[in-house]
């Protein structure tokens, strides 16, 4: 639990394999082999670690904005972090079959990657709006042998998608592992997508001192789940000298304008009318565009340890042009939202999370 | 005899309906507050609980129509939702105003027996539920056991659950509650072989499509399953 948030909102005939989870991965944990494999994995199939860049062309005005360069992970984000780790979970809880939702493709691929590595079966659920604007990413998971059901009702986006998949769960529990791809759901899911993050801070802050001398001022990431943001504030959450600030979508803020409420088996802030329905999220970025967050960052939002501000599309957008016009480095979307709130924040230096690559969407960005 | 539980969407319709499933029998009804995001249903319930929350049945509105049901009829009343409702609206608040609207008791689909304990409602086991859970539900429950028969979410099988012989087994084991089955229980046949087993059966997205072509055709459809119970 974080504070009053988290928990386990799931039928019951989830709750024993929660249970399951929550002691494989404690005993994962305590076992050298799974971290030497992790590590292993990291540095010669992830491409670990990846490079902090010092963007000057991008900053301008004698400021510093050190990116964080998760776009050069093996299949272009930092979904493959978690992915990684957590089909090791699933290969040692005896699970042959994985589900998983994505919204805008990033976690799928990452997910049908290790599942093709592994010689695990694959099923991704996506909304079928999502699977019209990342239509590449639909490509490459089936190149890479997953199968991946449309999920045709509600918005059509991650949140129906997330739902689909944890039914296909809830009648397949026995075979199948549910890979969640941000740090929400129920308990044990919000801590283990953070651990499996977390090497982004550690690494940032290790190379931010090599690289200035000096932890920076801010650091800055989007959040749409908060996965890439819990993993990248957890190397800084101690030093209490630097501001955490998370970038949500105008239109998807569920910090800055949510409620509490219970979604996809955790209690958070979630965007949610007073009956607690819950409202439909709206961005440019697929991977932005869910109702609810992840409990920590509700409870580092509550806390004061974490901000939490918004970036319209419009603004999205001209950073993700200004970042590949200065540096040579196309953003996907979700962290344009960053880039674009960490051009105005009053720091000298700010360390972004670059959480992903843009090639999935040339086709929004080129409609506009 | 069996007890035989019927499942209706709260909506505008919803009292007479009821008068029909308790004309053709039933000796429960369950009535369903919907949510945006039902994970433990399946396609049949979804609709419903889309079309009724179109039909701006929020919480409010379900609860003035649990109050119009019970003016109506003298079965037994019991919500069922789920947590988001109840946190939005207050748990304890939310039972008490049921109470007041005529439940007699409440279910919540995704509320297991260890999340807000004190709240008092049915509690629901399934087939992937351990015996250490089963004793857990079966101690806190309110009356009687909800037994999940599939490992799966609501809606029709093409026949009743082989899990569910075991999951009796092991309740009947560790308490004298009354047991009653549901999930994929949508016809006579599959509700006389799972009254064979439970105390009784709970008949929920068949009977929503039953609903469908009105009050008449739910009377009927609940009188053959109570005749296949007797």
């Amino acid at each position: 639990m974080y504070g009053a948030y988290g928990g386990r909102y799931v039928p019951e005939t989830l709750v024993p394999a929660l249970d399951e989870l929550e002691q494989g991965y404690k005993l994962a944990l305590r076992d050298p082999a799974f971290a030497a494999e992790l590590e292993e994995l990291g540095s010669r199939y992830v491409g670990r670690p990846t490079p902090l860049y010092d963007a000057e062309r991008f900053a301008s005005g004698g400021r510093r904005i050190l990116l964080k360069r998760e776009d050069l992970c093996h299949t272009g984000a930092h979904k493959i972090n978690n992915a990684v780790g957590q089909a090791l979970l699933a290969t040692r809880l005896g699970k042959q079959r994985i589900v998983a939702e994505t919204g805008a493709g990033q976690h799928g691929v990452a997910t049908a990657t290790v599942c093709a590595r592994s010689g695990l079966e694959c099923v991704v659920y996506m909304g079928s709006e999502d699977m019209r604007r990342q239509h590449p990413n639909v490509e490459r998971m089936r190149l890479l042998g997953a199968e991946v059901q449309p999920v045709e009702f509600g918005t059509r986006t991650l949140k129906e998608a997330t739902s689909e998949a944890i039914r296909d769960w809830i009648s397949n529990v026995e075979t199948t592992y549910y890979l969640i791809g941000s740090c929400v759901g129920p308990h044990p899911y919000p801590a283990i997508v953070r651990r499996l993050q977390s090497v982004i801070g550690r690494e940032a802050r290790k190379q931010a001192l090599e690289m200035v001398g000096r932890l920076p001022e801010a650091v800055v990431a989007c959040v749409g789940g908060g996965s890439n943001a819990i993993g990248l504030f957890a190397g800084f959450v101690e030093d209490h000298q630097v501001r955490l600030v998370g970038v949500e979508a105008a239109g998807a803020a569920s910090l800055a304008g949510g409620r509490t409420a219970v979604l996809h088996g955790a209690r958070s802030s979630v965007l949610a009318d007073e009956d607690g329905q819950i409202l439909d999220a709206h961005s440019i970025s697929a991977g932005l565009d869910y109702p609810g967050v992840g409990p920590e960052h509700a409870f580092l939002r509550d806390s004061g340890r974490a901000e939490y501000v918004t970036a319209t599309d419009e603004e999205a957008l001209a950073a993700f042009h200004r970042l590949a016009e200065t540096e040579g480095i196309l953003p996907a979307l979700e962290p344009a939202h960053a880039l674009a709130r960490a051009l105005d924040l009053d720091a000298e230096v700010v360390l972004v999370g670059l959480s992903g690559r843009g090639d999935k969407d040339l086709g929004e960005v080129l409609a506009r | 005899m069996k007890t035989l539980v019927i499942y209706l969407m709260a909506g505008h319709e919803t009292p007479e309906l009821a008068s029909a499933v308790e004309a053709g029998g039933a000796d429960v009804l369950e009535i369903g507050f919907p949510f945006s995001d039902p994970l433990a249903d399946g396609p049949v319930v979804r609709r419903a609980a889309e079309r009724a929350l179109a039909a701006g049945m929020r919480t409010a509105a379900c609860l003035e129509c649990l109050r119009d049901v019970g003016k109506r009829i003298d079965l037994p009343l019991v919500p069922m939702t789920y947590a988001a409702l109840l946190e939005a609206y207050g748990w304890e608040r939310f039972a008490s105003d049921a109470r007041a609207a005529g439940a007699t008791s409440l279910i919540v689909a995704d509320l297991p027996a260890d999340e807000q304990p004190e709240l008092r409602r049915v509690q629901l086991v399934a087939p992937t539920t351990t015996d250490e859970r089963i004793a857990l539900a079966a101690e806190h429950t309110d009356g009687w056991l909800y037994l999940v028969t599939v490992t799966g979410t609501t809606g029709a099988r093409s026949e009743l659950s082989p899990a569910l012989a075991p999951l009796v087994e092991r309740t009947r084991r560790v308490t004298d509650v009354p047991l009653y089955a549901g999930f994929g229980v949508s016809n006579p046949a599959q509700a006389a072989a799972a009254a064979e087993l439970a105390d009784g059966v709970v008949v929920g997205s068949a009977a929503l499509l039953a609903a469908e072509d009105g009050p008449q055709a739910l009377e009927a459809f609940v009188s053959q399953l109570r005749a296949a119970l007797a």
